[in-house]
């Protein structure tokens, strides 16, 4: 199941940077919780509905109403980096 | 009891209304509580001496200018796990990346303590972003257990647990995902719920995975716990899956005793795997039930043997979703790098401890293309077979019983190494999260090393009120009135 298991590729896409070694840690120890974790498809599930939410809730509704928000000099004293207002971040496109 | 530390919540409550004490007497003796065995047990991560000493004043004034408040927590002291947001009050969920982090709001279960009056004493620690069953997953290092300091309080909600079995907390508030108030609860001797999903608001709980999260009390007494999960509950605006309905009387059938109840015994948790002393223990609760006029019935939920794999592709799953907010941009941690994303990705790399890392991997792969029917929605559909087995099973019994954990508390460092091991502990615990029905675990012994065991009572959904009548006989039944030690000469310093 896990032939195209790439702990590299994965590693990426959840934006976390690890060193190889710790890379062939975590594919080690992930291999083994997939075991375990893939005896759920051992379970005949035809026909049968998923479950997101336990209590048979559909839509939550209420008044559109303007409430007083989070204070934003307060918010941005708690960032990194700002500017002007602004969350302040590296370039995001590459320039090069 | 000559200690005010070691009253219970309705004692306390009472004694500030006769004007016995204050309640900034009661805050002192928690405090000094707190200075005899943090430095062994480091339960909290933060204690916040000033907010607290304010609370408990405008406590005094209040029952001062009116004598008939009736707020039943006002003055009491109270710990939150420090995933739970609170204003102007470092909040680190036990992670490097929001070391610092001073949040600017009070989460719902926060703002109703302070509405209610309570006096919140500090953040209790936990395994980082609640991610664990043993509280050595912090960032900031090991919450020990009151009972015995060399081994684990459990977890996730260790900090909490410990507080309140030691009494450096008069009551505590946790978070249960898979268990992580009921499996602490059972290993220090205390009282843990979990209510049923949506009953408390999530808003400011720093979420792990949302469709199983919910918040709930840690205390030494059915009664007590009862009245902190009261002043909690209900219907949020800012939490759209919290429930709207009305909420069931907690602490209304506390007396009524189990006559005539059917209690049906989970066969698939309370027999392999699980300690030969937590299987007696659980006997001799069951045969004190039917002592008590309740009727035992086995009873068999098949697909809760899968329950445990489900949870580890669902809870992963979700979290690896929920994590991708802490990213160095809007608050906690940032690592500098040339780009946004090599920024992300450092400061992820170094914020986020191992098995945070190990779970937002999983779940990462669980949802990428090609595999989120196979391990996401093939978890949903066990899911549903989960809550159809409980569902069966209510047809013909009240409530359901099993162990809480399959063991009493191990050693530090026993399973860190291994996370089936560790994964093996919340067993009896996530079914109920699976389902989303209430669940609650109360102390019914200790085992040959001195240590306590837990039984746990499941009810259907929304049924808190028959969940807290069978577990206040069973706590009558256990008559379990041992005290975790204090810092004395029986405890060595680490």
């Amino acid at each position: 199941m896990a032939a195209d298991f790439d702990i590299a590729r994965i590693a990426e896409l959840a934006r976390i940077a690890l060193s190889e070694e710790e890379l062939a840690g975590y594919s080690e120890q992930l291999e083994v919780i997939l075991e375990h974790a893939a005896l759920v498809q051992a379970l005949p599930t035809d026909g049968v509905e998923p479950t997101s939410h336990p209590l048979t809730m559909v839509n939550a509704f209420r008044p559109d109403e303007v409430i007083e928000c989070l204070d934003r000099s307060e918010v941005l004293a708690a960032a990194p980096e700002t500017e002007d207002g602004y969350f302040r971040v590296p370039r995001i496109l590459d320039e090069s | 009891m000559s200690d005010l530390a070691d009253l219970t919540i309705l004692d306390a409550s009472a004694g500030l209304r006769a004007r016995s004490f204050s309640a900034v007497e009661l805050l002192e003796a928690t405090l000094r509580r707190a200075a005899i065995t943090e430095s062994h047990l480091h339960a909290y991560l933060t204690i916040d001496r000033n907010g607290a000493r304010a609370a408990a004043e405008a406590a005094d004034a209040a029952l001062t200018e009116h004598g008939s408040d009736d707020r039943p927590l006002l003055g009491i002291p109270v710990a939150l796990k420090d995933n739970m947001v609170t204003r102007g009050v470092e909040t680190t969920a036990s992670s490097q990346i929001l070391a610092g982090w001073k949040p600017p709001y009070d989460g719902t279960a926060a703002a109703r303590l302070r509405e209610g009056g309570a006096v919140i004493v500090g953040k209790t620690n936990l395994d980082e972003f609640a991610m664990g069953s043993s509280t050595e997953n912090s960032a900031y290092g090991p919450t020990r257990n009151p009972w015995d300091p060399d081994t684990v309080p459990g977890g996730s909600s260790g900090g909490s647990a410990a507080a309140v079995a030691v009494g450096s907390a008069m009551g505590g508030y946790g978070s249960d995902t898979g268990g992580s108030i009921r499996q602490p609860a059972s290993l220090t001797g205390t009282v843990g719920v979990k209510p049923t999903y949506g009953l408390v608001s999530r808003y400011g709980l720093i979420a792990f995975a949302s469709s199983l999260d919910q918040i709930g009390p840690v205390a030494r007494t059915v009664g007590d716990a009862a009245t902190l999960l009261e002043v909690v509950a209900g219907w949020d605006r800012y939490d759209a899956t919290s429930y709207r309905g009305d909420l069931p009387n907690m602490s209304g059938s506390l007396d009524a005793g189990v006559e005539g109840l059917r209690i049906g015994v989970v066969g698939e948790l309370s027999g392999d795997g699980i300690d030969t002393e937590v299987i007696a223990a659980t006997r001799a609760t069951l045969d004190r039930l039917s002592d008590a006029g309740a009727v035992i019935v086995d009873v068999s939920l098949p697909s809760t043997e899968y329950a445990l794999s489900a949870y580890y592709l669902i809870a992963p799953a979700e979290c690896s979703a929920n994590l991708a907010r802490f990213d160095g941009v809007r608050f906690g941690l940032r690592v500098g790098g040339d780009t946004t994303a090599e920024m992300m990705a450092a400061t992820r790399g170094a914020g986020f401890g191992p098995e945070v890392i190990r779970r937002v991997l999983l779940g990462t792969y669980a949802l990428s293309a090609g595999y989120y029917d196979a391990f996401y929605g093939q978890a949903q559909r066990v899911r549903t077979l989960v809550r159809r087995d409980f569902a069966t099973a209510y047809e013909d019994v009240d409530v359901l019983v099993s162990p809480t954990s399959p063991t009493t508390a191990f050693p530090i460092g026993a399973r860190a190494t291994d996370p089936i091991a560790m994964y093996y502990s919340d067993v009896c615990t996530i079914p109920s999260n699976l389902s989303g029905d209430p669940a609650m675990s109360i102390p019914v012994g200790l085992d040959a090393g001195g240590l306590p065991i837990g039984f746990q009572v499941m009810a259907p959904a929304l049924g808190e009120e028959l969940m807290f009548r069978v577990a206040a006989e069973v706590e009558r039944a256990a008559d379990f009135t041992a005290r975790a030690p204090l810092a004395t000469s029986e405890v060595v310093a680490p």
